[in-house]
């Protein structure tokens, strides 16, 4: 299994303007029984996006004609609060996402998102509300993600730049796996083990 | 070298560095992993894939809690559970790893049987799959919850890459009047802070009436740190926390306990240590606590009135109330007592230890449960079940009407049977009220166990406090 990589992206995205919104709303509880990643993007929202009867919601951003091959996320402040499941970035890369944009995110899916290639972009609320409300005008709306540079930027935006964690980056422009990046620390764990014996 | 004071969690974090790199994070040595069904498989295949075995089976710990039904039996659960459950047997067996399986008299939810069996001790740090891994600092451990890449990080190497945390100290002054418990102390430091507001920070909680919760109550406080925002809560160790370990299975005995107990009475936070943040709370105020909204920062003191949107001055915090409110169909400004309940669930790793079950049943004793109400008990493990029955507290909720259930997470992850129905409302002792956590379209109120049972009896949202004193709610 390779490691995820990232580098640029230029791509559409849709806008959810809820804030807090939980893991258990990105993938529910009882669609954790799986034992692999597969088919989780299906059920990705699923209590938002599928009514009672099964079919999709209309009403849900991602059940309209714009949302077709969109790559972006854009969310509320805190997004991915609550439980420590990864399986709530499976389900937004197996939709298609590669980032998110948001103010804040919560920490433990922050720290799984990297590990899954899916890129947590924050920005200044000012800068997400101009984004927002330049969606509302223009559903082909791209946005621009430099990796290397960790900026984003959007037409008539000046690149912006957003925090990211040096080593995720570096994992993420290189493809380095972080388990592969442990296992070179065994001679330091086996004389760690030995001094606390 | 001069010795700069330092906080409880920097003394841990600094005895468990086995490797730093320039601009990487830490590589953290984990002294306990906790694995359940749930978080484990794809971690477990990883290995499988690249021919690696755990590396410290010792170190490591299964249970079955998540997708177990609390019905008893694998036969009870549908097929993915089965075979999720059935996997985690196998690969527990083939990295012997010691696992609370399926018939194992001690079974129960991972943050409950940790403490009980002896595996938590002070000074650790605890690993899981399960962001309520917070729990653990009640014993003035590192406890926080991990992805399952993380997962199998730690199963192939016993370590972690970990940036360090930022300190929040959450000061807890005064004493908490009867009827308030715990789990309004810990609801009300939820509701001043926020759901996000522990973002990025490691709580520890200090003040009188921290010290003054037995180490049941501290679990409780430290569980929701997650809920917070916080990875980790933490409780620095003294005479209550040596007194629990003391004894149980895998604890320290003879020269060996004598050594660790002088190991972490060095362990709390020195004088002149400083913390990133600080917030305060004074518990002689509090009430008995609930949520009213669809995240846990969203609660209110039972007696006082729904906050109305037009009271916040931010556009998409005023949006977010609206939609919380309208998921609860509450309506602000209205009072939350004496709303209609249908469920009460009295359980989860926050609140289903004996503690838990004795105060409820002490309240619920020679009372039933309302008509209109079910109830259901399910301690946090086999043998808090055990010792429940031997105390006769089975007998009580019994005879008041409740569903008495063997171990497990059940109606909190909804997930194994257990679950609401569209539109049910559920006084729940569980941590999370998240849009259909506990079943979909079902909504969750989180209280104290004396709230869960004061309102089972009212067959609506009660107040604990006319009970207790012999009266009606």
């Amino acid at each position: 299994m390779s490691a995820p990589q990232f580098t640029t992206l230029t791509a559409r995205c849709v806008v959810l303007p809820v804030i807090d919104i939980d893991t258990d709303q990105i993938i529910p509880a009882r669609f954790l029984k799986v034992t692999d990643k597969l088919g989780l993007g299906e059920k990705l929202f699923c209590d938002w996006r599928y009514l009672d009867s099964g079919a999709p919601n209309p009403k849900f951003i991602l059940n309209q004609p714009e949302a077709e091959g969109v790559q972006i996320l854009v969310a509320g402040h805190n997004f991915g609060c609550g439980s420590s499941r990864e399986h709530a970035p499976w389900a937004l890369v197996g939709w298609g996402f590669q980032a998110v944009v948001s103010t804040m995110f919560a920490d433990i899916f922050k720290g799984n998102s990297v590990k899954n290639g899916l890129i947590p972009v924050v920005i200044e609320p000012a800068a997400h509300a101009a984004l927002v409300e330049l969606r509302a005008q223009n559903p082909d709306l791209q946005i621009s993600i430099d990796l290397k540079s960790q900026t984003v930027s959007w037409p008539g935006q000046t690149p912006l730049m957003f925090p990211i964690d040096p080593f995720s980056r570096t994992c993420l422009l290189e493809g380095v796996d972080e388990l592969g990046y442990l296992q070179k620390f065994q001679k330091q764990t086996e004389a760690y083990e030995a001094s606390h014996a | 070298m001069s010795q700069s004071p330092k906080t409880l969690f920097q003394k841990i974090w600094d005895s468990h560095i086995v490797a730093e790199e320039p601009g990487a994070p830490t590589v953290l040595y984990i002294d306990l992993h906790l694995v359940h069904e749930v978080t484990s498989p794809q971690a477990f295949s990883v290995l499988k894939e690249r021919g690696l075995k755990v590396r410290r089976p010792e170190r490591t710990v299964a249970t079955m809690d998540h997708s177990i039904p609390t019905k008893g039996g694998y036969e009870a659960a549908d097929e993915m559970g089965r075979i999720q459950l059935r996997l985690l047997e196998a690969n527990a067996q083939a990295n012997g790893v010691r696992i609370y399986g399926l018939n194992s008299v001690q079974r129960g939810i991972v943050h409950v049987i940790g403490p009980e069996q002896g595996f938590t001790q002070p000074g650790m740090t605890i690993v899981c799959g399960d962001s309520h891994t917070s729990t653990h600092g009640a014993f003035g451990s590192l406890g926080f919850g991990i992805g399952t890449s993380e997962v199998g990080h730690v199963l192939a190497t016993q370590c972690l890459l970990q940036r360090k945390p930022k300190t929040c100290e959450v000061r807890v002054d005064g004493v908490l009047r009867p009827g308030v418990t715990a789990k309004d102390l810990i609801l009300a430091v939820l509701a001043k802070i926020g759901v996000g507001g522990g973002t990025g920070h490691v709580f520890e909680y200090t003040g009188a009436a921290i010290r003054a919760l037995d180490m049941e109550g501290r679990m409780t406080v430290c569980n929701m740190s997650i809920e917070g925002g916080a990875r980790a809560g933490m409780v620095a160790p003294d005479d209550k926390t040596f007194q629990f370990v003391s004894g149980r299975e895998f604890a320290p005995k003879g020269a060996a306990w004598d050594k660790a107990v002088a190991r972490w009475r060095q362990l709390p936070t020195d004088a002149g240590a400083t913390f990133d943040q600080t917030v305060t709370l004074d518990a002689s105020t509090l009430e008995p606590m609930v949520t009213f909204g669809t995240n846990p920062g969203q609660g209110v003191a039972i007696t006082q009135p729904l906050p109305l949107p037009s009271s916040l001055a931010d556009a998409n915090e005023r949006a977010g109330l609206e939609k919380s409110l309208a998921y609860m169909k509450f309506e602000a400004g209205q009072p939350i007592l004496g709303q209609p309940v249908d469920v009460v669930f009295l359980g989860s790793c926050t609140n289903s230890r004996i503690g838990d079950l004795r105060a409820a049943a002490g309240l619920l004793k020679g009372r039933k449960v309302a008509k209109n109400v079910r109830m259901m008990v399910v301690p946090g493990s086999q043998s808090v079940k055990q010792a429940a029955e031997a105390e006769g507290l089975d007998k009580i909720f019994k005879a008041a009407g409740a569903d008495w259930r063997e171990a497990g997470c059940s109606m909190c992850i909804a997930m194994n049977g257990d679950q609401l129905s569209p539109g049910q409302l559920a006084v729940s002792t569980s941590n999370r009220n998240f849009e259909g956590r506990q079943g979909k379209g079902g909504r969750t109120v989180l209280a104290s166990p004396l709230t869960a049972v004061a309102s089972a009896v009212a067959g609506r949202i009660a107040d604990p406090r006319p009970l207790l004193k012999g009266g009606k709610s």
